[in-house]
């Protein structure tokens, strides 16, 4: 598509093979391009992966997320979407089978607020913890547990956090297994502790041992490998 | 339908006021109780257990918290005069904005009175960049939602009776760094649920002096 002698030409068979074509731009460290990632193939939709490199970031990204330049960015057909909580919505809405959202308006908003509670009190606390040391570290990790414990009291409504299957909630909490378990590894700590947090300890457990939710994470090594260079 | 609705607020709350206008949007009835922050009612330390904050949606035995949850859970409800659209896309286009309303307009904002030296010079020019950006979304339409009051209209309003406050401490006028903004504040004050939960500017202003002595932000 582009301007010439002042009129718009339409590349029509580009537009049309990309109407309902599903991208994912992404950053394969990200939990937050996991969380989109998860969702789409636990509906079963097919997607293009594109790797983008965060020091460098492609023309697609930048003109897809012109506000946060930041993925993930979901795009589809030609509609970009950006945001991980408002992409998973859209996916929810536009590709409903397979729900990933209770259906009753009050369900549903405990559903969002418990996503919004684990994005608030775990991600910065990813970040903290790679960021400082000593005082300021240990604070960031004593948070953590605070906030492990509120979630344990009131999110876990039986194997997953969505009752019986996996709602936006689980997928939100997807960062308490890998990145915080490689994150651990890294400093020397056992975030989630068996003992301590049984309860979350058996979530993670249930949760990781779904194939779809393995294949899709970020190589353990590589991933440890990256925390340690960030600390 | 579905029982008593009762709101645990603050007067001058914009987050407490999203949800009057949405309230007021639907012509629903309901109780408003105002809080006193240094001493919390029984009601609201039990309703809103995790975060114990303002404002709280009670209705029936349900406790919603979470200002913009609770404005999608009023639109989920109550299906008259709906605030978000109905295709998909647009409606993730609203979350977003609203989204951005949080991340960066009420993010820059607040540093511009709570912050000392030259983050608050810093933190004005993010805040008018915020409502530039905004103003491009808004394009030639009346308000966010179009013809009508939508998700991100009721997401952003609040903040407009805290304009006064922000120039004052920021050295600026949202009126002539933004005419659009300024111009869609006024539409927006012409309806009655935003006219009914509007605050006079000057009482937020002392709001604001209250609240930088109390946190030593002086």
């Amino acid at each position: 598509m582009g301007a010439k002698n002042g009129e718009y030409e339409h590349d029509y068979s580009t537009m049309a093979k990309n109407e309902h074509k599903v991208r994912l731009l992404g950053a394969w460290a990200s939990p937050f391009v996991y969380r989109v990632g998860l969702a789409l193939k636990l509906k079963g939709i097919e997607y293009e992966y594109m790797e983008e490199d965060l020091k460098n970031k492609s023309p697609l990204l930048l003109e897809s997320n012109p506000i946060h330049k930041k993925v993930p960015v979901l795009i589809h057909g030609n509609n970009p979407v950006s945001e991980w909580v408002v992409i998973l919505e859209y996916i929810e809405e536009t590709w409903p089978e397979n729900h990933l959202m209770p259906q009753d308006p009050y369900d549903r908003a405990t559903t969002r607020f418990w996503s919004k509670f684990i994005d608030d009190k775990f991600i910065p606390t990813l970040g903290m913890v790679l960021k400082t040391q000593g005082e300021e570290q240990e604070k960031a990790m004593k948070e953590a547990e605070e906030a492990l414990k509120t979630l344990k009291r009131g999110g876990l409504k039986g194997k997953f956090f969505g009752g019986e299957a996996i709602s936006i909630v689980d997928i939100s909490a997807s960062c308490l297994s890998i990145w915080f378990e490689v994150l651990g590894e890294a400093i020397g700590t056992k975030f989630i502790d068996s003992e301590k947090f049984p309860l979350i300890s058996s979530w993670i457990e249930e949760f990781t041992s779904i194939d779809l939710v393995k294949e899709s994470f970020p190589p353990r090594d590589k991933l440890r490998a990256y925390h340690k260079s960030l600390l | 339908m579905g029982g008593e609705v009762i709101l645990l607020d603050v007067w001058s709350s914009p987050f407490g006021v999203r949800v009057r206008i949405a309230l007021a949007e639907k012509g629903v009835k309901y109780e408003y109780r105002e809080e006193v922050l240094d001493n919390k009612s029984e009601l609201l330390l039990k309703s809103n257990p995790v975060h114990k904050k303002i404002p709280v949606l009670i209705h029936g035995d349900k406790c919603v918290s979470e200002s913009l949850i609770i404005v999608q859970y009023v639109d989920e409800v109550w299906k008259n005069s709906p605030l978000l659209p109905e295709d998909p896309y647009e409606r993730a286009v609203a979350r977003f904005w609203a989204d951005f309303v949080d991340k960066k307009v009420y993010e820059s904002a607040t540093r511009i009175w709570t912050r000392k030296g030259d983050a608050p010079a810093e933190a004005a020019k993010d805040f008018i960049e915020s409502l530039k950006i905004l103003e491009s979304s808004l394009g030639d339409k009346s308000f966010f939602g179009g013809e009508k009051l939508g998700f991100v209209d009721v997401a952003l309003v609040p903040f407009v009776d805290w304009f006064h406050a922000y120039e004052v401490h920021g050295g600026f006028s949202v009126a002539a760094e933004c005419p659009k903004i300024d111009a869609w504040a006024k539409r927006c004050k012409e309806k009655e649920s935003v006219s009914m939960a509007s605050q006079d500017p000057e009482k937020i202003l002392m709001v604001v002096e209250r609240l930088k002595k109390k946190f030593g932000y002086v």
